[in-house]
C-alpha cells in the first residue's frame, strides 16, 4: 500500500529533524566569537616591500589586467637607476571580489592577500584604499625574495652582479 | 454591584484576558517557531534582544509600528485596508466559544471558562473558519498584483479542499458528544478522550487544520518561493503584521479546537484544567512548526486531489462506520 510508504517516509523525516533538535548549533557568533582564519585567507590586499625595504610593486600593470572586476588602478613611473615604482595605486575594496587573480599575476610578489577580513565602512569612498594605506612595512609570504636580485636589469647591482647571474656578453665580440 | 453588572464585568474581564493570552503567545510562538526552526537546522536563532532572545517580540513590534504603511497606487483603497482585520478577527474570534478550563466560582457563583456557550459552537466554528478566508481573498485581490492575485485564488481552491474533509472529520466528534455545544462535547470527553475512539477522524481533523492555518505544507497561497509572498505581497508595517499574527493566533485557536474535540479538553489528571489545556494547544503548535521544519511544499493540485480524492471519502466512511458502531453499541 502505497500510503503505507508514505506515513514511513513522513516519520522518517519528522525524526531526522527531531534528532537536530537536540544537535549542537555550528553557529558562530561573529562580533563576540572571532574565527582565525587560514593564512592563506583571501581577504584585505596589501603592498609588500622587498627585504632591503624598498617597494617591491614595479607598476607593471599585470595585477590591473587579471582583476575580473578592475578595481586596481595605479600610474607608472621611473625613479633614479631605471626602477619602476607606481606614482599612485588604488585598490577599490567596494568592488573587489578577494579572488587572489592579482595575488597570482603579481611577477614581483608586491601585492598579497592577507586573512584580515573585517574591512567595513560606513562610507564606501573609505574602502578605495591608496597606496599609503596599502603599503606595509613587511616583506609579507616571501621574505626572501627580491625582484630586482633576479631580474638582470642592473638596478640594485650592476648586471650580472646578481649571485645567480652571469657577467653581460659583448654580442658584437662574438661576431665569428 | 447588581447581578447584570457582574455579569458584564466578569463576560468582559474573561475577553480581556483571552485578547491578553492570545495576543501574547501568538507573538511568543512567533519567536519559538523561529528558535525551534534554527535548532533544526543547526542554527542559533534570535538570541540577541533581551535573556536568551525573549525581548525579540517586542522588537519586532516595534519595528512593525514604525514601518511605512504602504499602498499601491493602484489598490482598492477600503479593501485593501480592510483585508488584514478581515483575516485577523475571525481567528480570535473563534476563541470566544472554547472552553479553556474548568468552570471556576467567582463571588458565589460558577463561571465556565469560555466567552459564549453557544449551542452551535461546532457550526459558529465552522462559519468564522470559512469567513477567514476573505481577508486573504479579498487582501490578494485589492493589491492588484498578479502574485497577491494568485495567493487569493490558491487560498480559495485550499479552503474548498480541506473544508469539506474538516467538517466532515468532526460529525463522528458530534455523534459520540450528542451536541453541538463545545462544553459538552469537553464534558463527554470527561474518561477517555475521543481521540482513542476516532484516531481517523483525528488524523484527517490534524491535516485539514493544518491546511487552515495555511502551514507548510500546505502554505500554498503564501508560497515564498514561488509568488514572493503569495495574498500579502503588497502589504507592509503593522498590516503585514496583522497577517501575520492572525496567522499564528489560528494556530493557536485551531490547536485549541483539536484540543477540545478530540483531546478531552482541559481534562486532565493532576494538573489543573487550565494548565492541561495550554499544555495540548501548545503541543499543537510544536507539532506545526515542526512539520514546517520538516516537510517540502504540495502543490495546490497535490492538495486538492488529497482533500477530494481521499480525505473526503475516508471521513465518509468513517461517519459510516461510527453511526454503525453507535447503533450495535446502544441499540434503540
Amino acid at each position: 500500500m502505497p500510503i503505507l510508504n508514505d506515513l514511513k517516509a513522513l516519520a522518517t523525516g519528522l525524526f531526522v529533524t527531531w534528532k537536530h533538535i537536540f544537535r549542537r548549533p555550528v553557529t558562530v557568533e561573529y562580533p563576540d566569537v572571532k574565527r582565525t582564519p587560514y593564512p592563506r585567507y583571501r581577504a584585505r590586499i596589501v603592498l609588500t616591500r622587498d627585504p632591503d625595504g624598498g617597494e617591491r610593486c614595479v607598476a607593471c600593470y599585470l595585477c590591473s589586467a587579471a582583476c575580473p572586476v578592475d578595481c586596481i588602478s595605479m600610474e607608472a613611473a621611473e625613479g633614479e637607476g631605471g626602477r619602476r615604482y607606481a606614482r599612485w595605486f588604488r585598490i577599490n575594496f567596494s568592488r573587489c571580489i578577494f579572488c587572489g587573480l592579482c595575488a597570482e599575476a603579481c611577477p614581483t610578489l608586491a601585492i598579497q592577500m592577507t586573512p584580515d577580513y573585517e574591512i567595513c565602512e560606513r562610507e564606501v569612498m573609505e574602502l578605495v584604499y591608496e597606496k599609503e594605506e596599502l603599503l606595509i612595512d613587511g616583506c609579507g609570504k616571501d621574505p626572501e625574495y627580491d625582484f630586482y636580485r633576479h631580474a638582470g636589469i642592473g638596478v640594485v647591482n650592476p648586471r650580472g652582479g646578481n649571485p645567480d647571474e652571469e657577467p653581460p656578453v659583448d654580442v658584437r665580440g662574438l661576431m665569428p | 454591584m447588581s447581578p447584570i453588572t457582574l455579569d458584564i464585568t466578569i463576560h468582559l474581564a474573561k475577553i480581556a484576558l483571552i485578547f491578553f493570552v492570545v495576543l501574547t503567545l501568538a507573538a511568543y510562538l512567533v519567536f519559538a517557531e523561529r528558535r525551534l526552526l534554527a535548532w533544526i537546522q543547526d542554527r542559533k536563532g534570535p538570541n540577541r534582544v533581551g535573556p536568551f532572545g525573549l525581548l525579540q517580540p517586542l522588537a519586532d513590534l516595534i519595528k512593525l509600528l514604525t514601518k511605512e504603511d504602504f499602498r499601491p497606487p493602484q489598490a482598492d483603497k477600503w479593501l485593501f485596508y480592510l483585508a488584514p482585520a478581515m483575516a485577523a478577527i475571525p481567528a480570535i474570534l473563534t476563541f470566544a466559544v472554547i472552553p479553556f478550563g474548568a468552570p471556576v466560582t467567582l463571588f458565589g457563583r460558577e463561571v465556565p471558562l469560555q466567552v459564549a456557550d453557544l449551542n452551535v459552537g461546532l457550526l459558529f466554528f465552522m462559519a468564522l473558519s470559512s469567513i477567514a478566508v476573505y481577508g486573504v481573498a479579498l487582501g490578494g485581490w485589492a493589491s492588484n498584483s498578479k502574485y497577491a492575485l494568485l495567493g487569493a485564488i490558491r487560498g480559495l481552491a485550499q479552503l474548498i479542499s480541506y473544508e469539506l474533509s474538516m467538517g466532515l472529520s468532526l460529525v463522528p466528534t458530534v455523534m459520540l458528544a450528542g451536541s453541538l455545544r463545545l462544553s459538552d462535547i469537553v464534558a463527554a470527553q470527561a474518561s477517555v478522550p475521543f481521540i482513542v475512539y476516532q484516531p481517523l477522524a483525528f488524523a484527517i481533523f490534524l491535516v485539514s487544520i493544518a491546511a487552515e492555518c495555511k502551514r507548510i505544507p500546505f502554505d500554498i497561497p503564501e508560497a515564498e518561493g514561488e509568488l514572493v509572498a503569495g495574498f500579502h505581497t503588497e502589504y507592509s508595517g503593522m498590516r503585514f503584521g496583522l497577517f501575520f499574527v492572525g496567522e499564528y493566533i489560528n494556530i493557536i485557536v485551531l490547536g485549541g479546537l483539536a484540543t477540545t474535540f478530540f483531546l478531552g479538553g482541559w481534562h486532565g489528571p493532576l494538573l489543573p484544567p487550565f494548565v492541561w489545556f495550554a499544555a495540548k494547544t501548545l503541543a499543537f503548535a510544536f507539532f506545526f512548526i515542526w512539520m514546517r521544519g520538516t516537510l517540502p511544499r504540495l502543490r495546490y493540485d497535490q492538495l486538492m486531489h488529497l482533500g477530494w480524492k481521499f480525505l473526503t471519502p475516508l471521513a465518509l466512511l468513517n461517519i459510516l462506520a461510527t453511526g454503525w458502531w453507535l447503533m450495535i453499541r446502544e441499540p434503540h
